[in-house]
């Protein structure tokens, strides 16, 4: 009996794969036709819209897709995702095969390593991890500016400063501590600290200052942002760590509080900062294998750089307006011919 | 009891005894905490020298990373396998396969619900990313089972190697997932393979442990008519405990699958393509609505293949087979036929359409209605919820994190270890001795009892809401039928996916961290309850209602204390799960050892105390499931005694 049944399950088996194996090499037949086919006709309808100058600011974000690939990584915050999916259109436009992972910052730089990410678009400076990549193993370099500057701040609630106008003076915050008192806190007031992957030295700039605070740390973006919505919503007081660009602007309002202004080198050594967040000028980081290699894709991730206003709008229309990162990319694109024209390599 | 206290006896009674003992130490642990409180506090240093040196490790493995090259190819090569096999079957050929094998395994209506299932993945408008997570998924638990079925045969036939490998088990199924990320990219970098590898060390310990304990389930009697039989080892192996066991395995393997599928969505987080990867993107948009879909998604996966690899292990148990009123050559062609339809079907998908592009043509989101309902709920009760929260952590949380943290730690660790001792005797205590010397000197004190305090008070309100729901579900069948699929979905349901309404209703926190830990946690232990309490013979329940007991004198005299063992494994799957969900917490606020962990992971520069940190919470986890496994073992020799 037992034999039987295993030799009939064995039996059952090797048909299978016989017929797995027939559809395959059929299946490969029949599919790669169908692809040629696709592609041509893509290939056709870009002749036809290069054609026809009128349709030129009708972009499809497709392309044949025999380029090569290029290997875009997305940060987990959306701003990136509105650059990648940008980037993205437009390379697909030219003919590339896009993919895309979305990875935390130090995760993705492991990438350059293994092959498995060509470009970063926009890095919030980390000198460590540019030491080992780009100074050490050289498997990466500096691509230039995307053009996005980063802020990061400490920031409150507008309703905050229409109730206590001087809360956006750091001197003040003593005054307010009792405010911000959470279950969390013990008898100081909250500092909501982010997601440990963002640059922070918030707790030394607490001590350093002299402030009655407690560095409650989020956790997490999400979780931030929540605190935010929450805060703005019911009009509860809270005081974080937040930067921009970042969607959640568009959607309410948060004021920036003065901290003693940035001097070049004022943050060389993080255990006796006493002053604001420097401003990021975003770069970009390719892998070193792509800019060499890279071709067409290579030139215009080099000269892609745009701004604060077009990364919030794009991010904008993803999370605010329900848009799919596809769709958000395509209505830019549409909208803004001047400005990506100008990152398009010579035919 | 009240004999015991009457003079007449001149020796004391040695529970007594016991008892006054524990009063005595108690007064004292009260006199030198009131003594020495603030002193010997281990406060937190960010730069522990140990920290450094492990960073050390970590350059050391980065430079010398080639060797473990072939591995990490070889693991994507097979990924890259199940992912073509899944392509070319495309969705009509899934669909098909998913009813063929619902129609072999176990009938007509679960074939259905195979192909409802998978569809619905398509209709949610996941397709693609269910594919890459079952691809990954079908990868990790090939390897799981190759590794985990003959060890775990081994280990079912030795008992040294048992006493081996069972505590190799039991830590790796307490580390916290997230702690071995940050090494699993260190060694194989992010993608794929990574994914998988860190699938496997967290799927493979039930494949091991349900298979041997299928192989020492098999009654020593008809192991040993086979051997008297003149069977050889091989033998013996083969045509008896195999077989007899097979059942068994099949629950080891449905197990094993269930925990690959939770294990691949969270290695989202090192590039593992699929379901995880669309949760973490809708969360960084703080879209509950869109993560509920790819989390619902996998909730119906997790149900199909729970289902399908049940029936499977039935359809394999020699004594559940239907042989006797079916005739085989009727089923010879039913097979046939199903893989023929499966055949053409996939052909058909081949010529008709792009079988890996699931049509559009109907699709549905829950995106925007659950959106609409968490801001609803989150608008409506967050004031409420901000109450509860201060109120339980000012009453509660505070005073015993402030005893904790305050307390000298040698006063802290003498007090687990006398307790430890108490409840489950010297072995116990020795080892939750040297798991707490250990945290001290990773240089955690200070979190560790931070988040010992929140997992104390988690493990607290998921054993008494467990108990009490899971008593009112043996006693009502209709309640456990609704129950089923919710307790399905909190299990199933990453925890990614609730934590953002949770952080809007009660800020982020420690307490948001114990409602999240306390979600995870209280489905299995109101499952054990139940289960352990229907456990309970007809036949005594009936004797009991016949001696004239009430409802309320059967529920405590008889169906409690007869279940007491399964309400003790209960309290001790709670504790390990509440573990689990420490490293969670620290993504909403609950900072600690869980921040420590996902700050570890994040920042180069931090890996080092991530890496400590996740050990001790290891090391808090052996030491509060050695207490409690050891209290059934006791209490129950008691019992017997008694």
């Amino acid at each position: 009996m037992e034999h039987k049944r295993l030799a009939r399950l064995l039996a059952g088996a090797a048909i299978m794969s016989l017929v797995l194996g027939a559809c395959s090499s059929g299946g490969g037949g029949s599919a790669a036709p169908v692809v040629s086919a696709g592609a041509s006709a893509a290939a056709s309808a870009e002749a036809s819209t290069g054609a026809s100058p009128s349709a030129a600011s009708e972009v499809t974000c497709t392309g044949a897709g025999d380029q090569g690939t290029a290997k875009l990584m997305i940060n987990q915050w959306v701003g990136a995702q509105a650059n990648v999916a940008v980037a993205q259109c437009l390379l697909q436009q030219l003919g590339y095969k896009v993919e895309t992972n979305t990875l935390a910052e130090e995760v993705a730089w492991q990438g350059f390593d293994t092959g498995e990410v060509d470009v970063i678009l926009e890095n919030w400076g980390h000198p460590d991890l540019e030491k080992t990549y780009i100074t050490d193993k050289k498997v990466a370099q500096d691509d230039g500016p995307n053009g996005v500057t980063g802020i990061i701040g400490w920031y409150v609630p507008q309703w905050m400063v229409d109730k206590y106008p001087d809360i956006t003076d750091w001197n003040n915050l003593n005054k307010y501590a009792d405010l911000f008192k959470t279950s969390e806190s013990g008898d100081k007031g909250q500092f909501l600290g982010s997601d440990p992957t963002f640059v922070q030295y918030d707790e030394a700039l607490i001590a350093n200052l002299k402030l009655n605070y407690k560095v409650v740390f989020s956790g997490s973006e999400a979780a931030t942002i929540t605190a935010f919505q929450e805060a703005t919503k019911n009009q509860t007081p809270l005081i974080g760590y937040f930067y921009d660009p970042q969607w959640l602007h568009n959607e309410i309002k948060l004021v920036q509080v003065k901290l003693p202004p940035y001097t070049p080198g004022c943050d060389k050594d993080l255990k006796a900062v006493a002053c604001d967040y420097p401003p990021y000028i975003l770069n970009k980081i390719v892998a070193t294998k792509f800019a060499e290699t890279g071709g067409k894709a290579a030139t215009f991730i080099k000269n892609f750089k745009w701004g604060n206003t077009d990364q919030n709008n794009v991010a904008d229309l993803i999370t605010n307006k329900s848009m799919s990162p596809e769709d958000a990319a395509k209505q830019w694109v549409t909208a803004n011919p001047t400005v990506w024209s100008a990152w398009m390599p010579a035919q | 009891m009240t004999a015991i206290s009457l003079p007449a006896s001149r020796r004391l009674d040695p529970v007594l005894a016991k008892r006054l003992l524990a009063a005595v130490l108690a007064a004292v642990v009260v006199l030198l905490f009131i003594l020495f409180r603030g002193q010997w506090t281990l406060p937190h240093d960010q730069d522990f020298p140990l920290f450094k040196a492990l960073n050390g490790v970590k350059q050391a493995v980065d430079q010398n990373r080639t060797v473990l090259d072939p591995i990490r190819i070889g693991i994507a090569a097979l990924v890259d396998g199940f992912n073509g096999a899944l392509a070319f079957l495309g969705w009509p050929g899934v669909l098909a396969l998913a009813g063929g094998l619902g129609l072999i395994f176990g009938g007509v209506r679960l074939a259905i619900l195979c192909v409802i299932g998978f569809a619905a993945l398509g209709v949610l408008g996941l397709w693609d990313a269910s594919m890459a997570t079952l691809g990954l998924m079908l990868a990790a638990v090939v390897i799981s089972l190759l590794i985990g079925i003959p060890l775990g045969i081994m280990v079912g036939r030795s008992d040294r190697l048992s006493s081996i490998v069972t505590p190799i088990l039991d830590v790796m199924q307490i580390m916290p997932t997230f702690a071995y990320l940050a090494p699993m990219t260190l060694l194989f970098l992010i993608g794929a393979p990574s994914s998988t590898i860190a699938t496997l060390i967290y799927a493979i310990p039930p494949a091991i442990r349900i298979t041997s304990l299928g192989i020492r389930g098999v009654e020593k009697e008809t192991v040993e008519a086979a051997t008297s039989l003149g069977s050889t080892g091989w033998q013996v192996l083969s045509k008896v405990q195999l077989p007899l066991a097979r059942r068994t395995i099949g629950i080891g393997v449905n197990q094993t699958i269930m925990m690959a599928l939770s294990m691949v969505v969270i290695t989202g987080l090192i590039g593992a393509p699929g379901l995880g990867r669309n949760i973490l993107q809708a969360l960084s948009k703080v879209d509950v609505g869109g993560a509920f879909d790819a989390g619902l998604a996998i909730v119906i996966l997790a149900i199909v293949l729970d289902r399908l690899t049940e029936h499977a292990g039935e359809w394999m148990d020699p004594r559940f087979r239907r042989s006797d009123d079916e005739d085989p050559r009727r089923r010879r062609i039913l097979y046939g036929a199903i893989l023929a339809a499966i055949a053409a079907i996939v052909v058909a998908g081949h010529v008709l359409t792009k079988p890996t592009v699931f049509p559009k043509a109907v699709t549905v989101s829950f995106r925007v209605p659950v959106n609409d309902i968490v801001h609803w709920i989150t608008g409506t009760f967050s004031g409420l919820t901000l109450a509860i929260k201060n109120v339980f952590t000012f009453a509660v949380l505070n005073p015993l994190e402030t005893v904790l943290t305050t307390a000298p730690w040698w006063l802290v660790v003498a007090v687990v270890v006398l307790v430890a001792w108490y409840v489950s005797g010297r072995r116990a205590s020795i080892t939750a001795g040297v798991c707490l010397g250990i945290v001290v000197l990773l240089g955690l004190w200070n979190h560790s009892m931070q988040t010992l305090a929140s997992v104390l008070v988690a493990t607290l309100i998921t054993l008494v809401l467990g108990v009490v729901v899971g008593i009112l579900s043996a006693r009502s069948d209709r309640l456990r039928t609704v129950l089923r699929p919710i307790l399905d979905a909190a299990q199933t349901m990453p925890a990614f996916v609730y934590l953002i309404p949770a952080i809007a209703l009660f800020a982020p926190s420690r307490f948001t961290a114990i409602v999240a830990a306390v979600i995870y946690a209280v489905p299995p232990v109101i499952r054990l309850v139940d289960a352990g309490i229907r456990s309970v013979s007809k036949t005594v329940l009936e004797a009991a209602t016949a001696c004239g007991s009430t409802e309320r004198q059967l529920l405590w005299k008889v169906q409690l204390p007869l279940s007491r063992r399964a309400l003790l494994v209960a309290a001790n799957q709670g504790i390990v799960l509440v573990l689990a969900m420490v490293v969670i917490g620290g993504l909403v606020g609950a900072g600690a050892l869980g921040y420590d962990v996902v700050t570890g992971f994040a920042q180069g520069t931090d890996f080092g105390k991530g890496l400590a940190a996740g050990t001790a919470i290891v090391l808090i986890g052996i030491m509060l499931d050695r207490i409690t496994q050891g209290a059934g073992g006791r209490r129950r020799t008691v019992a017997r005694a008694g």
